[in-house]
């Protein structure tokens, strides 16, 4: 098992002749990712390191059964590509895209909800989604990752990655690492992803990842407290973040006395997670816990 | 991207919406034209920072004569201006002369994101005048709300019930809460607050005070509103920093932080303040983190005094540290750094990448973790 991506995911990758698109795209077919096409509109026909390239992700479903779209299309057209990629029976879009104004999330995310309650969003402004030794779907280091049985959920791409690294060095794998993204309008939440882990076998404890902003952990934490037997850990980044600045993720800001790191961390402690306060110890703090 | 008080109420202006009529003034002279052109006193001067409780902090005052208009503006242009939301204050480098409004009755109106559910809330209170935040722990039973549908828009019967609520007029006061929401959409905002909303002597509506936001991720169709951006009001180094597209916050500590990720610089910040020490800086150099880049960021991060350290915090992904450590090297040699730098450098290639800062001739100093660096940075910085 794993969550969310494994070695018979088919992805898609919408954008795939951009910069950014054909480079990952090729990242994840090294990795041992199925990527089974691509789509460009207008560029139907032609292959990227041997990956078909269609016009419209229909096409693209169509000729390849393709279950899974990453997208790498620019902000302006990013909102498009995502309601593309769910008019075409994807289940599982995972939008990588940085900038999408709020304005056009707000009526996709509906969108989704509405018509396609199955669907699932990861992003955007995220890393992706990735179940190591199988599948990477996003444009994270994979050889940093090892198989075993901490799931991961992070708002933070350069976080995940710290902390699986020092995961991996000692010895400790992880059945699959899922980003979120840092914008204020996304997909699946934190509580959504624990609550993913939470039914799968091979996850025995879990690493949420926060940040100041919004108040997605503390949700997340009354879940946990309710619903989840598996050992918890988190660690929460922005303790020193001043109020009104966005720290780099546009979701990363406490604004009217919300989102402060503080009440984040108290409302995970109150429902027996394990917070780990210094992010060098992460890896050390779990394996001591799991040993 | 935060806008003036009388950016908010021009923009808000276009849309039909009731504010008092009033102009911007950038010196004593434009101070008295809008008063010769608003036709006589009382009239309220109003220092624009980007700053709420100005106020309280002496940034507004009614004049009654020339000789009151001239005196205050020459007391309080290119000032610093202390708030309690503003500690160290910002500097006043306009004013807006408005005519005074008689007021009868104050209110409390905005639009903003509730991130909980990714509606579009509307929030209004008959507290006008209060911090909405001050407002929502005291008494929050006094602030209504209603969520807008994202396909239908505010319906008729949601501005009636809000008219209700307050005890305004519905067909007044309904319209100046669809044409706000009409404004919110239209400017791509993030926040609308109009604290207070008034109901004159005379019956009317006015928004006497306006602060409109835009989400600074759809400033790409707004260049327009992107052009009115009041940079005296942004420190000048974050200014700067924009200008080659680093990510960079200015605090009040000592250590310099240069980091790759937002989330990573964000726990570098955190982890010097956990090691006893004290951040300089949010500073985040992104995924791709050219020489150039990194050049610049030293150049920025350097320039302030307060820096007496550096700690350079790098994870290396795809980005492979052997590069990361070669772009440092180049940039290091480009800009002359006169005070301790730490270097922790992790991830694919590290051992690489270590050697080169090692055989680089520069003085460096390593870090085995994160710890380990904020802890050696603190040190140096004494």
């Amino acid at each position: 098992m794993s969550i969310l991506v494994n070695k018979n995911t088919k992805v898609v990758v919408q954008g795939i002749t951009g910069k950014e698109g054909s480079f990952h795209a090729i990242q994840c077919k090294n990795y041992g990712t199925q990527v089974v096409a691509g789509v460009t509109p207008g560029k139907e026909g032609i292959e990227v390191e041997g990956i078909p390239v269609f016009n419209t992700v229909e096409n693209a479903v169509k000729n390849t059964g393709a279950n899974c779209s990453l997208i790498f299309v620019p902000p302006p057209f990013a909102a498009d590509a995502i309601v593309e990629a769910a008019d075409a029976g994807i289940e599982l879009i995972i939008c990588i895209t940085e900038g999408i104004p709020v304005k056009d999330m707000i009526p996709v995310k509906y969108y989704l909800k509405k018509n396609y309650p199955n669907t699932k969003l990861i992003g955007p402004n995220c890393p992706g989604a990735i179940t190591p030794e199988e599948a990477k779907v996003g444009i994270m280091p994979g050889h940093i990752f090892k198989k075993g049985n901490v799931g991961i959920v992070s708002r933070s791409g350069t976080l995940t990655y710290e902390a699986a690294f020092q995961l991996s060095n000692l010895g400790i794998g992880q059945s699959s690492a899922i980003g979120i993204g840092g914008d204020p309008v996304h997909g699946l939440s934190h509580k959504d992803v624990i609550a993913l882990f939470n039914e799968d076998d091979e996850t025995k404890a879990i690493l949420m990842i926060g940040e100041i902003g919004g108040t997605s952990e503390e949700e997340a934490a009354e879940y946990i407290a309710s619903n989840v037997k598996k050992p918890v850990f988190a660690h929460i980044a922005g303790i020193t973040a001043p109020p009104g600045k966005r720290m780099g993720h546009a979701g990363a800001i406490i604004s009217g006395g919300k989102g402060t790191a503080e009440s984040k961390m108290k409302a995970l402690k109150e429902a027996n997670v394990t917070v780990i306060e210094n992010p060098a110890f992460i890896g050390k703090v779990i394996a001591d816990a799991l040993s | 991207m935060k806008l003036h008080e009388h950016q908010s109420k021009e923009l808000l202006k276009k849309y039909g919406l009731p504010v008092p009529e009033g102009y911007a003034a950038f010196n004593v002279k434009e101070a008295k034209e809008a008063a010769q052109a608003l036709g006589g006193y009382p009239l309220v001067v109003k220092a624009q920072i980007h700053c709420g409780a100005r106020g309280k902090a002496g940034g507004v005052k009614i004049v009654k004569s020339d000789e009151e208009l001239e005196a205050f503006s020459e007391s309080i242009l290119g000032k610093v201006l202390k708030t309690v939301q503003c500690p160290n204050g910002k500097v006043v480098s306009r004013l807006l002369i408005e005519r005074a409004t008689p007021i009868e009755k104050e209110f409390y109106l905005s639009i903003t994101l509730d991130r909980s559910n990714s509606k579009i809330l509307i929030m209004a209170s008959k507290e006008g005048g209060m911090e909405i935040e001050e407002l929502s722990k005291e008494k929050p039973d006094a602030i209504i709300k209603e969520y807008v549908d994202p396909v239908l828009g505010i319906m008729p019967y949601q501005t009636r019930k809000l008219s209700f609520a307050l005890g305004l007029n519905p067909s007044l006061f309904g319209k100046i809460v669809s044409k706000l929401y009409q404004a919110y959409m239209d400017l791509d905002a993030s926040l609308v607050e109009i604290n207070p909303l008034v109901l004159t002597k005379n019956g009317d509506i006015v928004l006497l005070d306006a602060k409109v936001e835009i989400d600074d991720n759809a400033a790409f169709r707004h260049k327009d509103i992107e052009e009115l951006e009041d940079i005296t009001q942004i420190d000048p180094l974050e200014v700067e920093a924009k200008k080659y597209g680093l990510n960079y916050i200015k605090l009040e500590g000592n250590i310099g932080c240069m980091v790759n990720g937002a989330g990573l610089a964000m726990t570098t910040m955190d982890i010097i303040k956990l090691a006893g020490g004290a951040p300089a800086n949010f500073l985040d150099v992104g995924g791709g983190a050219s020489v150039e880049q990194i050049a610049n960021a030293f150049r920025i991060l350097t320039s302030d005094e307060n820096v007496k350290a550096v700690f350079i915090n790098i994870f290396g992904g795809i980005l492979r540290c052997d590069r990361l450590a070669q772009g440092l090297i180049e940039a290091a040699k480009m800009v002359n750094i006169k005070i301790p730098v730490v270097v922790r450098l992790e991830g694919t290639n590290v051992e690489e990448g270590r050697k080169l800062l090692k055989e680089s001739g520069l003085n460096f100093e390593s870090a085995v973790d994160m710890w380990d660096g904020a802890r050696k940075a603190i040190k140096l910085a004494q």
